[in-house]
C-alpha cells in the first residue's frame, strides 16, 4: 500500500470509529445492554472497513452505520434467545427495526447518559478511563492498552469485568438528577482530564502510537461542553486542555528532545487554540462567580504562560498566587512542586528550594531540585540530584534533556574547582 | 428492581455494652426512615465469637475450626441489611443512611438473581 491509500484508510478508519462511538449512545439505550450495543456496533464498524474501501463510502455514511448496527444488535439479541429482550420495553426494541435515525436531540440526550455510565463514581479511576476510551472514542482494546502503557490482554480483562460491574450492580443509564451532578460531572472532568495527562506526560518509553490520547480527550472535552454549555467545569477543563495543548508543538524539537519552557520558540504555540481557551476560561469564570475550582485555576496558570510575551516577561508572581490558590482547594504533591517553581522564579532560586521542602521529593522533584541548587551555583549538589531524578521511569527524551543537564553542570563545577 | 447486600464494617463493638446504645439509636433511626427497602437484616456478635470452618481436601473431609474471624481488618463485618433498589444509585443513597457509613464503611454488593 502506498502512503496516500494508508492515509485515506486511516482517514476512513476515523470516521468509522468516531460515527461508531457516536450511534453506540443510542443503541445501548434501545437495547439496555452495553456489551450487546457494543458488539453490535463493533461488528457494523468492521462491515463497514471491510466493504466501504471496495463499494466506496455510502451517501450517508452515518444512516448506513446505525441501520447495520440495529440489524447487527437484532441478530445478537436473537442468538442470545429473548434472555436480555425479555426485560426490555417493547417500545424499546421497536426503535431497532425504525428506518429513520434518531433526532439530534434524542442523541445528545443518549451521549451524555453513557458518558454518565462510563464515568460513574462507584468505577475505579482507571477503569472510567478504559472505558470512556472504548464507548466513547471508540477505540480498540489494543489501542486503549497502548494508550494506558499496559498488555492488551490485562485491559481486554479490565474491561470485560467493569462491563460485568456496571451489568451486575445496575448502574443506571441516566443524567444525574440536579443534586447529583456536581459530583458526578467532576467525574467525568476527571475522566477528561487524566485522559488528556496520560497523552501529554507518558512516563517512559518512545513516543510511538497511533492513537493520541491528547486529541481524544480534547473530542471529547469538546463533546461534554457542547452537550452542557452552561456548565462551568466542562468549560474549564477543555480551557485547560486547549491552554496545555497550544503549547505542545514546542515541547519538543525537530530531533524529539525536550525544550524547557523557558527556551520554546512561543512563535510555535497555536494562537488560535490560546484564544479559545481563554475566551472558554473566561466564560467559566463567569458562571462561577469568582469562585475557583481546580480546573480553572490550572487553566489561569496556563493562560498566564501562554499569553506572556516570554519566559522572562512572563508574571511567576501571579502564577505562584495562582498555585496558592490552587494548593488551598486541590493540594496535590504535583500543584506544589509548580509552585515551587513559580515562587523560585518570582523570589529567586533560594526561595525555591525552601518552598521545595515542604514538597514529598521523587524523580521530578529531584529535577527540580537539581536546577535550582545549579542556578545558585552549587553543581556538585545538583549532579547529585539529577542523578536521583534519573532513578524511575522517564521517557527517553526526558532523560537525554537530564542526563545532557548532568554532563554541563559536571563540566561546570570542574571549570570552577 | 434488584437487590443488594449492604455490609456494615465498623468498630468491632458488642452491642449490647451500654455505651454503644447512642449507636443503636442511631440505626434504630435509619430502619425506621427506610425499613421500606430494606428485605432482611443482622447485626452480629464481635469478631471475639467467630469461628473459621474449613473442611480439609474434599467434601466429607476432616473438619477442622479456628478461633476468630476469616480476615482480620482494622473494621470488623458487623452487619449487614439485605436492600431492594432499583439501581445502584438508589442503593448507594440508602446505604449512605447507615450509620456505619459514617462510622466506618459499608460495602454494597449486588445479590446474584436466579432466574
Amino acid at each position: 500500500m502506498t502512503a496516500g491509500v494508508v492515509g485515506a484508510y486511516g482517514r476512513l478508519a476515523d470516521t468509522v470509529r468516531i460515527e461508531g462511538a457516536r450511534i453506540l449512545a443510542t443503541l445501548v439505550r434501545t437495547v439496555g445492554s452495553l456489551p450487546v450495543a457494543e458488539d453490535a456496533v463493533q461488528e457494523a464498524v468492521l462491515a463497514a472497513l471491510r466493504d466501504w474501501p471496495r463499494t466506496g463510502v455510502p451517501t450517508q455514511p452515518r444512516a448506513w452505520l446505525t441501520v447495520t448496527a440495529r440489524r447487527k444488535a437484532i441478530d445478537i439479541l436473537r442468538r442470545e434467545g429473548a434472555r436480555a429482550a425479555k426485560e426490555r420495553d417493547g417500545a424499546d426494541l421497536m426503535e431497532l427495526a425504525e428506518p429513520d435515525l434518531p433526532p439530534e436531540n434524542v442523541v445528545r440526550d443518549d451521549q451524555l447518559r453513557l458518558i454518565f455510565t462510563c464515568c460513574h463514581p462507584a468505577l475505579a479511576p482507571q477503569a472510567r478511563v478504559a472505558l470512556a476510551l472504548r464507548t466513547l472514542c471508540g477505540l480498540s482494546t489494543a489501542q486503549i492498552a497502548a494508550v494506558l502503557l499496559t498488555t492488551e490482554p490485562a485491559m481486554a480483562k479490565r474491561l470485560t469485568r467493569t462491563r460485568q460491574k456496571i451489568t451486575a450492580a445496575r448502574i443506571p443509564y441516566r443524567m444525574p438528577s440536579g443534586a447529583e451532578l456536581p459530583d458526578r460531572l467532576a467525574a467525568v472532568c476527571g475522566v477528561v482530564h487524566a485522559l488528556y495527562t496520560t497523552g501529554h506526560a507518558p512516563l517512559s518509553g518512545e513516543a510511538a502510537l497511533d492513537v493520541d490520547a491528547c486529541a481524544e480527550a480534547l473530542r471529547l472535552g469538546r463533546l461534554l461542553h457542547d452537550l452542557l454549555p452552561d456548565e462551568p467545569m466542562p468549560a474549564a477543563v477543555l480551557a485547560l486542555l486547549l491552554l496545555t495543548e497550544a503549547r505542545r508543538p514546542a515541547r519538543v524539537d525537530e530531533a524529539g528532545e525536550v525544550v524547557p519552557l523557558a527556551d520554546q520558540d512561543r512563535s510555535r504555540w497555536d494562537a488560535a487554540l490560546i484564544a479559545e481557551g481563554g475566551a472558554l476560561l473566561q466564560e467559566s469564570l463567569r458562571r462561577t462567580g469568582g469562585v475557583a475550582d481546580p480546573y480553572q485555576l490550572q487553566a489561569a496558570i496556563a493562560a498566564e504562560h501562554a499569553s506572556a510575551a516570554g519566559y522572562p516577561q512572563t508574571d511567576w508572581a501571579e502564577i505562584a498566587r495562582l498555585y496558592d490558590l490552587l494548593m488551598s482547594v486541590a493540594p496535590s504533591p504535583a500543584a506544589a512542586l509548580s509552585r515551587a517553581v513559580a515562587v523560585a522564579e518570582a523570589s529567586g532560586a533560594a526561595a525555591g528550594l525552601a518552598a521545595l521542602e515542604a514538597v514529598p521529593p521523587g524523580p521530578r522533584w529531584y529535577a527540580v531540585r537539581a536546577e535550582l541548587l545549579a542556578r545558585e551555583g552549587r553543581y556538585a549538589q545538583a549532579v547529585e540530584a539529577i542523578t536521583a531524578s534519573l532513578a524511575g521511569d522517564l521517557t527517553a527524551p526526558e532523560r537525554r534533556h537530564r542526563e545532557q543537564r548532568r554532563a554541563s553542570w559536571a563540566n561546570g563545577d570542574a571549570a570552577r574547582g | 428492581m434488584a437487590q443488594y447486600l449492604a455490609l456494615t464494617y465498623t468498630d468491632d463493638v458488642d452491642w449490647f455494652a451500654p455505651e454503644q446504645a447512642a449507636g443503636l439509636a442511631e440505626y434504630r433511626e435509619f430502619a425506621q426512615r427506610d425499613g421500606g427497602a430494606v428485605l432482611s437484616s443482622a447485626v452480629l456478635h464481635p469478631t471475639s465469637t467467630a469461628t473459621v470452618v474449613r473442611v480439609i481436601g474434599a467434601r466429607g473431609g476432616e473438619v477442622v475450626t479456628a478461633d476468630g474471624p476469616y480476615a482480620e481488618t482494622k473494621e470488623a463485618l458487623t452487619g449487614y441489611y439485605l436492600i431492594e433498589a432499583p439501581d445502584l444509585d438508589a442503593a448507594v443513597a440508602i446505604a449512605a443512611r447507615i450509620p456505619a457509613a459514617w462510622a466506618g464503611a459499608v460495602e454494597v454488593r449486588p445479590v446474584l438473581a436466579w432466574k
